[in-house]
């Protein structure tokens, strides 16, 4: 197995999805091959910053929706018409 | 736990089913943090997201009859939320987008590295705790080609399964994972900088 090759397994490893030949010699070439050890760490790595990174608190900034949109929700909802609506 | 939050939602759809106008408020306050962060994590931009939520809500209020309960009520919202941010983007779609290849790996004749990077010594933990850099690795993602993005966002960020994001974007779940692949290496690139020590 090259680097290369190792690259396209990433995912399927990472979800458990690799069969087990593959796992063997991927486990195999990440004991032998430290640039792909340190890609992998960062490829981890990678994918849990931005999901603490895009957390809902992180991107709204706040605990709650603000209540100006709840109240242009509301009005916007009182504006559709009769005939769409159940009250 | 699972249940009881089953059975306030459950009492939640038949009050809005019933028209009361308290429901509906209730609705949006319970679950508008949650569809507002959805929205700006696919749009990137605080007007658009509202736009998109409201879009989310008064479609929600209008297809409530299509709610079916099998799946939960957060579940379908959270689609409804995704489905109205893509089409916002969709709507503003700018020009052609800029190629992922300079961001990946590429590698030698024999298939070895080109370029072994750096080594990350930081914990994510660690580095993602300031509210900058945060702000900084959100920059990173909304520099990635849009195709690319929303494919990650969607994985990667609403936990959306391959086949759910196959259908959303229209495309086949081996192109999704392809996608999504290119986009974390190509993140990784970007990321690079903020977690290497030593960069390259
Ligand atoms: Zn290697």
């Amino acid at each position: 197995m090259t680097c290369h090759d190792a690259l396209d397994f990433l995912d399927d490893y990472l979800d458990g999805k690799l069969p087990w030949g593959q796992r063997i010699a991927f486990g195999l070439h990440l004991g032998l091959c430290r640039p792909c050890r340190d890609y992998l760490d960062g490829y981890r790595k990678t994918i849990e910053a931005s999901r603490k990174a895009m957390s809902e608190q992180a991107v709204t900034n706040c605990e709650q929706i603000p209540d100006e949109i709840v109240q242009a929700i509301l009005a916007a909802r009182s504006q559709v018409p009769r005939s769409d609506r159940r009250d | 736990m699972e249940s009881s939050i089953s059975e306030t939602e459950t009492a939640l759809v038949s009050a809005l089913r019933a028209g009361e106008p308290a429901a509906y408020e209730r609705l949006v306050r319970d679950y508008g943090g949650r569809i507002l962060a959805v929205c700006e994590r696919l749009l990137f931009n605080r007007e658009d997201a509202r736009d998109a939520v409201q879009e989310t809500f008064l479609s929600a209020f209008r297809s409530l009859e299509s709610f079916d309960g099998r799946s939960q009520f957060a579940t379908w919202l959270h689609r409804i939320a995704v489905n109205a941010s893509l089409m916002k983007l969709r709507t503003k779609r700018r020009h052609p987008e800029h190629s992922i290849d300079d961001l990946l790996p590429t590698f030698q004749a024999d298939g070895h590295r080109r370029d072994p990077g750096s080594r990350w010594t930081n914990s994510a933990g660690e580095i993602s705790e300031q509210r900058e850099t945060q702000q900084l690795i959100r920059e990173k993602i909304e520099a990635l080609p849009e195709s690319y993005r929303n494919v990650l966002i969607l994985r990667d960020i609403e936990e959306l399964d391959t086949e759910t994001v196959a259908e959303m974007l229209e495309l086949s779940p081996g192109a999704v994972k392809v996608r999504l692949h290119r986009a974390r290496q190509a993140l990784r690139t970007l990321l690079e900088p903020i977690f290497g020590g030593a960069s390259k």
